[in-house]
């Protein structure tokens, strides 16, 4: 039977799960390469799952990612890959890139799927000329520019976060919304974070100290900033009735959807087609009532949210863009502490997110959301049931909602 | 920005549209790409028009009257050319045709920040920051100047 599905967002609840999660140390300057990293990840995956590495017969990634499918699938003994798919846009795949690997189980291309990132940040390991690969792209980027480039770096503006910083100073003259909104969020994942014994950032810090932070590109500080460092994590998918059969309990994935949306390297484009402002309705905007709709849950039945935050100015506006919130009233929401752990109304990236647990693209959210379903979190919303989680709002993107399957 | 000659300045070796989007500026001229058929400006310069799907483009002299949209201070530089120059401001603005484009304000004089604010209305000024490249600046319209 085929899913059902609306305008691009299709529930997926009884034929696919997550079955095992996985994942390395997070540290800078680890010393091993990508496919060294994602090997470890995967195998945690499956021990997880209690699924033999060899059962595994697709690959989804990330577009960025360095480790080919096939050399993962020759060093982990794969008996067969018959399905591999990547995600554009970066972080924009964070929650693509499991939507991917359910759409695959769902449609019987594959049995066992493997969605996976490992990352290499480390300046002088021995990387490649690929800008994707250890450093920083824009320190490749030389002198002589095209594509997306020619219309940035002449000006200056090079790094994600002066192009974020654009785009959240928009939102501020829009909307009033104030920098220490996006401060409270960082106070708040480094408060998760800090009860995190995966998390590279174990201290929480103030608003004071947040502000007291150096300025990155007004109003972007650098507690705002997610982290650099080496790591990997995995996510296994299989069919709904084969998760029942393995080790760990069912998480289900009830609603996935892609959604088209400018992207944060062409503020050109960006700011002519983006919804952020009102002007419009695109991208995430337009999904979230459909991926709403087929999983049959209002936004307030949601009972925690792992939201890609490159920046934490992504996490006020992801909120807006997918529903929770008016637009414009992200900022306030965020500063009355909702979606802080454990008294706000929807904790948010309990872990610690990407300023303090890790910056794996955001899949290592994925996993909290699973954590979270299971009951196994360190910072457990109580009784959690539905889990939302979603890739990059400044990219063509995409969500999960994710449900604990009842027992 | 410096008007001394940047031999490292970041510059735009593309090919097609972009390249002819360089080519007017460093000849002295803002020209924006247009649709032949509805008259829909773009930026970035694009193959085909997004609104009628017609692939005759044209090339139209800007008004060079803009919005600022946005504005950042950039504190953390990350580009060689850029490293000696921070604070920096960076612009978005929205010109009067309707495209959007990041830019730098200019005159800046020490430290090398404006007074622009997002709303302010500007004037695109060519500042030609090497034989190679011009790059298009916006520079404040006074009160008494206003936009016409």
């Amino acid at each position: 039977m085929l899913p059902d599905a609306r305008e691009g967002a299709v529930r997926l609840d009884r034929h696919a799960a997550i079955v095992g999660i996985g994942q390395t140390r997070f540290a800078k300057d680890m010393g091993r390469d990508e496919l060294d990293l994602a090997c470890e990840a995967v195998l945690a995956a499956c021990a997880d799952a209690g699924l033999d590495r060899r059962e595994i017969d697709g690959v989804a990634s990330f577009h960025v990612e360095q480790v080919d499918e096939i050399d993962l699938a020759y060093a982990l003994g794969f008996e067969r890959l018959r399905f591999m798919a990547r995600t554009p846009s970066g972080g924009g795949g964070a929650a693509s890139v499991v939507g991917l690997a359910a759409l695959a189980v769902a449609s019987g291309a594959a049995g066992a799927v493997v969605a996976f990132r490992a990352r290499n940040r480390s300046k002088f390991a021995g990387y490649g000329a690929d800008p994707n690969q250890g450093g920083r792209p824009w320190a490749k980027a030389g002198t002589r520019l095209a594509g997306y480039q020619q219309w940035h770096h002449p000006f200056g503006v090079a790094a994600p976060a002066q192009e974020m910083a654009l785009i959240a100073q928009r939102h501020m003259h829009v909307f009033g919304t104030r920098a220490e909104h996006f401060g409270a969020q960082a106070v708040a994942q480094r408060f998760h974070a800090s009860r995190n014994p995966d998390a590279l950032m174990r201290r929480a810090i103030t608003l004071d100290e947040w502000a007291a932070s150096r300025v990155i590109a007004e109003p972007i500080r650098l507690f705002d900033c997610s982290l650099e460092h080496d790591g990997a994590v995995a996510v296994l998918v299989t069919g709904r009735d084969r998760a029942a059969h393995l080790r760990a309990p069912v998480v289900e994935v009830l609603a996935h959807g892609q959604c088209d949306g400018p992207i944060h390297t062409d503020l050109g484009r960006f700011f002519a087609e983006t919804a952020f402002f009102g002007e419009r309705t695109n991208g995430a905007r337009a999904l979230a009532p459909h991926l709403f709709g087929v999983a049959g849950i209002a936004p307030s039945e949601v009972d925690a949210a792992m939201i890609f935050d490159h920046f934490t100015m992504a996490v006020p506006i992801s909120l807006e863009q997918y529903g929770f919130c008016p637009l414009g009233e992200g900022g306030p929401l965020v500063a009355a502490g909702t979606t802080r752990w454990p008294d706000g109304g929807l904790p948010v990236n309990t872990h610690g997110g990407s300023n303090g647990e890790a910056f794996v693209h955001g899949l290592n959210h994925v996993p909290e959301a699973v954590r979270q379903l299971r009951g196994t979190a360190v910072n457990q919303v109580a009784g959690a049931r539905h889990v939302f989680v979603c890739g990059s709002i400044t990219d063509p993107s995409g969500a999960l909602i994710l449900r604990r399957a009842d027992p | 920005m410096s008007s001394a000659r940047e031999p490292d300045w970041p510059t735009p070796a593309s090919g097609g549209a972009a390249a002819e989007f360089w080519a007017f500026l460093r000849a002295g001229e803002l020209r924006l790409q247009r649709c032949r058929e509805c008259h829909a400006y773009a930026h970035p310069p694009v193959p085909v028009c997004a609104r009628c799907g017609s692939l005759r483009r044209e090339w139209v002299a800007a008004q060079r009257r803009a919005e600022v949209w946005s504005r950042t201070t950039v504190h953390a530089p990350v580009l060689p050319a850029f490293a000696d120059r921070v604070p920096y401001d960076a612009l978005v603005v929205r010109l009067d045709e309707g495209v959007f484009m990041v830019t730098n304000p200019t005159p800046v004089a020490e430290p090398l920040l404006s007074l622009l604010e997002v709303g302010d209305r500007v004037e695109i000024v060519l500042h030609a920051v090497t034989d190679d490249l011009t790059l298009p600046l916006a520079r404040p319209i006074t009160p008494a100047q206003p936009a016409s």
